[in-house]
């Protein structure tokens, strides 16, 4: 038997997923801008997986823009508001702990002359409200916040931005990364009160290579890829229909959200009340996390050399993020923790297959290996 | 906290004795929009509808489908509460707490249709007010043109408290002004007169020509889809396709290139006539707009009205084109019909039309043609599709 808790890093392929990914390769491999029947058929499959996605979020089809992941729909939004609105202002709000495929393109914006605010947070992972209130001014073009942190699970007080930017009247748009929360929270763009959105299939056990954003219907973004202006020429390009269908169909089976973190919950609780037996383990996570992510700390034992042990005993999870694979955690970094617990956090990364076995199993092989690795001096 | 939302009705309440009519076929299209989002319950009472929300119904998907009902002319999203006026002071600040924060001139204003209430209105008003200016002290109270205006109406059984009532789409209850067909391409007009009709109380059905070959697939999807747009106000249409190859065909090879267009559209008004009687209607409905292309001349339009019997509604008539534009972006078709499909219309279309076509001329060109029959095959070969 073996334990894959590294969901946050990606999930395997759900049976509808699969169906349709297979149906898209042999019937569907029309381009959806032909003119023709082939064609036809393409667009029709290419319109139901929009209406699916945009039902999930109750918002409309049209709001729907189809990228090659969750990364290029966090550049895509990211630099195309900055863009957009760059003659209306000059300052950005974000966060200390974004993903890469933000704070990255934060880095480059700095560099072409923008004001980037990265708000700090407490040692739950969360930014302060009353900060975020103060941080945007007259001139904020972008607020972009992560909905779940990554790496810890934190969730982000979202919908204070519109709040921040209607008070501030600044022409700000609201870009929100919500590749860690979408299928696992009850998700409403409008009620959250953001422009923006982004998403990725192969998180909510859909293929690789596509993810979506959300764009407020009204919203002008400038262009992240010119080409043949597809999806609503914010993101150009032949829309890769398997990839589509597969996200369709990992949408169509996603579960009901309020049910499924109930028992998710009910797994984290059991998983952190059990490790927490186990001699020098801490938690990273705070309580109020979201229970799909749990960050935990081996102290003395290097992450690289835990997660090794795991691996060989059938129990796969990460060192922090599996994007940021051998540098220091700069989630945890800004949390405040020390930089023993840092170099030894795990985490840990469930799913709505996710079983109790397979939290006993990691939980026994934790134990061995805390019991029988050397600690690090 | 117990929300609902308040219906005021607009030019209903202008209505006399059939009032209760007009009401009730607004009700019953409000009924039919939310019904897949849970139960709700519909109380009139004086100019207002009160919609209340089992426990958990989505209020703001509510609301945002009922901006799209016509006949109502403003709603809001307002706090139910008991009859207690220390609720009202309590909750208030909490519950407009967004709003408040968000301005900095506000004024309370009180109905009370409640007369034994305690409290009267400017009594209200100073209470709650001063309550407010406590928990918000950056506000600051302007009577005459404040930003926000909370307004509590004490009535019999409840009070309720809202801020900012939200305009609605207006007009009349769709169905309360009959049934007519609109005729539709594709382009930019045609559906804006669909709603412009039906903001007057239509119920619509639709007619689109298509002309195999030289229209595609496409083209047909374009018109399903535009008429889903109008659907989000008008309600449920059916829409019937007419085939119309055979037709634009036979004028082009026996009538004056010249007069192409105007035969066509006279062969169109007759067809259209055929079906819209078969579905109850009793009038035709065109985006046509005075001026605006050659058929749409003084002289064209009247050569197009001699076929019909019908009343030809032409909702557009008096407007200009960034006007009819402006329309379609709000009621979000604009996008859709500037998809670049060759749609019926501009299938044959002749060089040069003739801007001011004779009716002698015109009538001697069609009788080259079999009308009777080609009418007849086109009506036949007719498909429904219903839009919802």
């Amino acid at each position: 038997m073996e334990a894959y808790l590294d969901n946050s890093a990606t999930t395997c392929l759900c049976s509808s997923a699969k169906e349709r990914m297979v149906e898209a390769i042999n019937k569907y491999y029309g381009n959806p801008s032909s003119l023709h029947s082939v064609g036809t058929a393409a667009q029709r499959q290419l319109d139901a997986a929009r209406v699916a996605v945009a039902k999930s979020l109750s918002c409309e089809a049209e709001e729907i823009v189809f990228t090659g992941s969750g990364t290029l729909a966090n550049n895509a939004a990211v630099f195309g508001a900055a863009h957009a609105l760059r003659r209306r202002g000059n300052r950005i709000v974000t966060t200390c702990v974004e993903h890469p495929s933000v704070s990255e393109c934060m880095a480059q914006l700095e560099k072409e002359g923008f004001e980037v605010i990265y708000l700090k947070v407490d040692k739950c992972g969360r930014i302060s409200k009353s900060e975020l209130m103060q941080a945007v001014n007259s001139k904020t073009i972008l607020v972009s916040l992560m909905y779940v942190n990554n790496e810890v699970g934190s969730i982000m007080p979202v919908e204070t931005a519109r709040l921040a930017v209607k008070k501030a009247g600044a022409p700000a748009l609201i870009h929100c990364d919500a590749v860690q929360a979408y299928g696992k929270m009850l998700i409403k763009p409008s009620r959250l009160g953001v422009d923006l959105m982004s998403a990725s299939a192969h998180k909510i056990n859909g293929p690789k290579g596509v993810g979506f954003l959300y764009v407020r219907k009204g919203v002008r973004l400038m262009p992240y890829i010119c080409g043949g202006n597809q999806e609503g020429k914010i993101y150009s390009g032949t829309q890769p229909m398997p990839a589509i269908l597969g996200l369709y169909g990992a949408v169509e089976e996603l579960p009901d959200l309020t049910a499924q973190l109930e028992k998710t919950t009910a797994l984290r609780d059991y998983l952190v009340q059990e490790a927490r037996k186990i001699n020098g383990i801490v938690i990273n996570s705070g309580d109020e996390a979201l229970p799909y992510i749990v960050n935990l700390s081996a102290v003395g034992h290097p992450s690289q050399t835990m997660l090794n042990y795991l691996s060989d005993s059938g129990v796969y999870v990460s060192g922090g993020s599996a994007c940021s694979k051998g540098h220091r955690s700069k989630v945890l970094t800004a949390m405040g923790i020390e930089p023993e617990r840092i170099d030894s956090a795990l985490r840990i990364s469930l799913s709505r297959f996710t079983t109790r076995e397979e939290i006993d199993m990691f939980l026994c092989a934790l134990e061995n290996g805390v019991n029988t690795l050397r600690k690090k001096k | 906290m117990k929300e609902v939302i308040l219906i005021k009705n607009g030019e209903l309440a202008l209505k006399g004795l059939n009032r209760r009519t007009f009401e009730d076929i607004m009700i019953k299209n409000m009924r039919r929009k939310l019904s897949d989002l849970g139960t709700f319950t519909f109380t009139p009472a004086q100019s207002t509808i009160k919609v209340e929300g089992e426990d958990g119904a989505d209020l703001e998907e509510a609301v945002d489908r009922l901006s799209r009902v016509f006949g109502i002319a403003g709603f809001s999203r307002a706090l139910k509460l008991d009859k207690d006026f220390d609720l009202v002071l309590e909750q208030t600040g909490k519950y407009l707490e967004e709003q408040l924060l968000c301005a900095s001139t506000f004024k309370v204003c009180a109905k009370r249709s409640d007369k034994k209430f305690p409290y009267d209105s400017p009594k209200i008003c100073l209470l709650l007010g001063e309550r407010l200016l406590d928990e918000y002290p950056h506000l600051t109270v302007d009577v005459r043109n404040p930003e926000l205006t909370v307004t509590v109406e004490v009535r019999d059984n409840d009070i309720f408290v809202h801020a900012n009532q939200l305009k609605g789409a207006g007009g009349m209850p769709v169905g309360s002004a009959g049934r007519a067909a609109l005729m539709v391409s594709g382009g930019i007009d045609s559906p804006v007169a669909g709603w412009m009709m039906a903001k007057r109380g239509i119920e619509l059905t639709a007619i689109h020509f298509a002309s195999p070959p030289y229209t595609s697939e496409r083209a047909e999807q374009k018109v399903h889809d535009l008429l889903g747009k109008v659907a989000r106000y008008a309600g449920r249409i059916e829409l019937s396709v007419v085939p119309f190859t055979e037709f634009q065909e036979a004028i082009r090879d026996k009538c004056p290139e010249d007069l192409f267009t105007i035969i066509m559209r006279r062969m169109m008004v007759l067809c259209a006539q055929r079906i819209a009687s078969h579905t109850g209607c009793g009038a035709l409905i065109t985006g046509e707009s005075l001026g605006q292309v050659a058929s749409q001349t003084l002289g064209a339009i009247a050569c197009t009205d001699e076929a019909a019997t019908m009343p030809v509604f032409r909702p557009l008539i008096g407007m200009d084109k960034d006007e009819i534009i402006s329309i379609s972006r709000k009621i979000d078709t604009f996008e859709i019909s500037i998809l670049p499909f060759e749609d019926c219309c501009t299938v044959f279309t002749p060089r040069h039309p003739r801007t001011r076509p004779k009716l002698p001329d015109v009538i001697e060109a069609e009788s080259r043609l079999d009308v009777d029959a080609l009418v007849e095959r086109a009506v036949a070969g007719t498909r429904k599709i219903i839009i919802n």
